[in-house]
């Protein structure tokens, strides 16, 4: 049956038909929503991993137990899970392991822009990478296929515009593929004898893809009458060159981007007066080409810099693009902000008031670093905030322990703060971190994660106790404060920051999206109180606006959360 | 057919989502290629929201670039004129005149600009503006400012109404379908 599906449910689709039997996942945009179609299918065990090593361990796991196997990550959690992956590449599979891992060119919702083709290189292992929701699928059952003949995990590469566009798959049925268990301790054991005796295999692997992808369906030639010039290309840049110059040129499109065929790629670029390479983000294809010897032109005019689009890819090859009319005016910007009761809001008017240095972390409350809260100094990747403020109080010998805190989610800090936290107990921190326990993984559509108490498919689970691990790892001060309640958040601050021992605050309330949560009535302006004196706006709440010299409430935003009231000295914020 | 584009534009948070599915959903139906681009993630909350949708014979690229929409579907004001660079010559910006103010607007750093839909006419930009916010509010929710979008888009489009309602019918839920419905109708009539 003929349906519309994004790129990321497709792989969903392709990981069912093809027997997957276990996944586990960390959810990352734009890769989420591969993890949360499979859980849909009942025949499929699928889960919320706490980060993406343990995901691709478990993943392994699985594997080696027989089961088809999946993990899926954004690019910044493959460096997460790394680790693994580079040795995974030496043991191989028993039964066929799939990684997901989706780009975000572009920095939709990333805090960088790297290219994850270099891993498969990196690591030695293959990488397939479709262009759009129909290859997603295949390529995903594909990659099972050459996971089990080559005896590798596979990589599918996903990308912003392919997980999260929408088109047209055909589905099929599932088959399902199970194997023994068999010990095997020359293959799985990695210490150095036994990994010494690995790597040539892993070589001699990569010789045999080479062969492979000299051959294989998914790098195809596509003939085209003009040879003045061809196009090599991947993903969703052979959309765009498809777009811009239909079927006049030779395009070849490599659906395994590694390893690349070599004998394909010479005969091609004899066949052709001028070889262009088109592909977003890093020159992957043309470094390989350059080894080969081949001239070519790339990424001297196709920028390493942001996504292509049919339009730039237009303007590079001499094409005239034509804009529609640009108004003459001044359109200001309109960043993402923290929603309208958002939890976050409170504390960090908090920690702004107090002019703390503010270590953030990978999550919403990264939007605690917008004006006007403007209240967050750092954020680099998940669970660096609280690594990050140990470093920097214990470097400053005490100075800085009263005027600076982490900041973290509870899905965050689940991910990799808890590490970070243990180094503060057993070194000796006078760290105050504050976790931002929001009760769901807010950033990437609410997925639940260990502190919950709901696993993936929505079913009550274990529930992590912050508190209790808080302490277990041997921090003693450890408290609750409710983030609408300013004072009560200003108190614990003041007071954590002055012990002369490592804190955390849990400031804890469900996000304000959450389906459950139940929203009082929007708050007014009373008019003949109000003096136009924008304490209200202090915290950039987006409902709050100033209308004529007097304070505005936008009742459809508004959900009566009342920090705002607690900021006005003239009780001018009422409730109905 | 040559490909259509329809961009549907406004501040996340207001439904552009559910607009792009039931568009989906139609378009499907009529046999066409179609690739339908969203936005997740970070730029959702609250931020300015871009969704995709082209139809045809045969569609490649998922986004829609400068210059080649046929029609812009805008939420709000200062979105519809964020995105006027977008519309091909001849093509149609449908706009709800809803005005939210960005946060820079709100903490002072900049001006809503004034008069914005009488300056995209004057520029000769080919404009609908339409009170979708109130209509949608007839018909029972202020979040029906979709269906009400995409009822003005329909007149536009050589797609018999029942086949519109089919594509209804499969996007909301039962409880909501008979408030959609209406609100879609009022788009269409108003």
């Amino acid at each position: 049956m003929k349906q519309l599906m994004l790129g990321n449910e497709a792989v969903a689709r392709g990981l069912y038909e093809a027997g997957c039997a276990f996944v586990s996942s960390y959810p990352g945009t734009p890769s989420t929503e591969i993890t949360e179609a499979i859980a849909k299918y009942p025949e499929v065990y699928a889960e919320w991993a706490p980060n993406e090593k343990v995901a691709m361990e478990a993943a392994f796991g699985a594997s080696l137990a027989g089961r088809r196997s999946f993990c899926g990550m954004k690019h910044v959690g493959l460096n997460v899970a790394a680790d693994p992956l580079f040795t995974l590449s030496y043991t191989g599979v028993n039964a066929g392991m799939v990684i997901g891992v989706a780009d975000d060119a572009g920095m939709h919702s990333s805090q960088n822009e790297q290219d994850s083709r270099h891993y498969a290189r990196a690591a030695k292992v293959p990488m397939l990478e479709p262009s759009d929701s129909a290859e997603a699928l295949a390529m995903t059952k594909l990659a099972y296929e050459l996971s089990e003949k080559f005896d590798t995990p596979v990589l599918v590469k996903m990308c912003t515009r392919v997980s999260h566009s929408q088109s047209v798959v055909e589905t099929g049925e599932r088959v399902e593929h199970l194997k023994e268990y068999q010990k095997d301790i020359a293959k799985y054991v990695m210490m150095p004898g036994n990994a010494k005796r690995r790597h040539p295999v892993v070589e001699a692997r990569t010789r045999a893809l080479v062969e492979y992808a000299e051959s294989c369906e998914i790098n195809v030639v596509e003939e085209g009458e003009d040879k003045s010039v061809g196009f090599i290309t991947s993903s969703t840049s052979y959309q765009y060159i498809k777009e811009v110059m239909g079927d006049k040129h030779p395009v070849m499109k490599l659906g395994l981007i590694w390893p690349m065929p070599e004998e394909k790629i010479r005969n091609f670029a004899a066949s052709v007066e001028k070889l262009v390479i088109v592909e977003e983000l890093d020159g992957f294809i043309q470094s390989h080409c350059r080894d080969l010897g081949i001239q070519c032109v790339g990424k001297e005019v196709f920028s390493c810099i942001d996504e292509l689009s049919q339009n730039k890819v237009a303007a590079q090859l001499g094409k005239d693009v034509v804009s529609g009319t640009k108004l003459e005016e001044n359109i200001p910007p309109r960043p993402p902000v923290m929603c309208a009761g958002c939890p976050h809001r409170g504390l960090f008017y908090t920690l702004k008031k107090n002019k703390l240095t503010v270590l953030g972390d990978i999550g919403c409350y990264t939007l605690g670093a917008v004006a006007p809260l403007a209240a967050v100094d750092s954020v680099i990747c998940m669970g660096a905030s609280v690594s990050g403020i140990h470093g920097f109080c214990k470097s400053q010998n005490g100075a800085a322990d009263n005027k600076t805190v982490a900041v973290i989610g509870d899905s965050t800090f689940m991910h990799s703060g808890i590490t970070g936290l243990v180094n503060m107990a057993y070194n000796e921190s006078n760290a105050t971190v504050i976790i931002v326990d929001n009760s769901i993984t807010g950033m990437t559509g609410h997925q639940q994660n260990p502190t919950t108490g709901f696993n993936l498919k929505g079913d009550p689970c274990a529930k992590i106790d912050l508190e209790t691990l808080c302490r277990a790892v041997g921090i003693k001060r450890v408290r609750v404060v409710d983030p609408y309640d300013l004072k009560q958040c200003d108190e614990a601050i003041k007071e954590e920051l002055a012990a002369e021992e490592p804190s955390v605050i849990i400031s804890r309330r469900p996000c304000a999206l959450l389906k459950y949560v139940k929203h009082k009535a929007p708050l007014t302006v009373d008019q003949d109180k109000c003096v136009g004196c924008k304490a209200c706006m202090k915290i950039g709440c987006p409902a709050i606006s100033m209308v004529d010299g007097k304070a505005k409430v936008d009742a459809t935003q508004c959900v009566g959360c009342g920090v705002c009231q607690q900021l006005c000295k003239l009780g001018a914020l009422k409730e109905v | 057919m040559e490909t259509k584009n329809v961009m549907i534009v406004g501040v996340g948070g207001q439904g552009s989502l559910l607009a792009s599915k039931l568009l989906g959903r139609l378009l499907l139906g009529k046999g066409y290629d179609i690739k339908v681009s969203e936005v997740h993630g970070m730029s959702q909350r609250g931020g300015s929201v871009v969704t995709y949708v082209r139809f045809g014979d045969k569609v490649y690229s998922p986004v829609i670039d400068k210059g080649q929409a046929d029609f812009i579907v805008s939420f709000e004001l200062l979105e519809a004129a964020r995105w006027t660079e977008f519309l091909k010559p001849g093509g149609k910006l449908i706009a709800n005149t809803q005005r939210i103010d960005p946060m820079p607007v709100i903490i002072g750093a900049a001006e809503y600009p004034e008069d914005l839909a009488k300056k995209m006419l004057d520029a000769g930009i080919d404009l609908d503006a339409m009170d979708a916010l109130s209509l949608a509010q007839e018909a029972g929710s202020s979040k029906a400012v979709n269906l009400v979008l995409m009822g003005r888009l329909s007149k536009y489009f050589d797609i018999p109404q029942e086949e519109w309602m089919a594509a209804i019918e499969a996007s909301v839920p039962p409880k909501f379908l008979e408030m959609n419905k209406k609100a879609f109708a009022l788009g269409a009539n108003a």
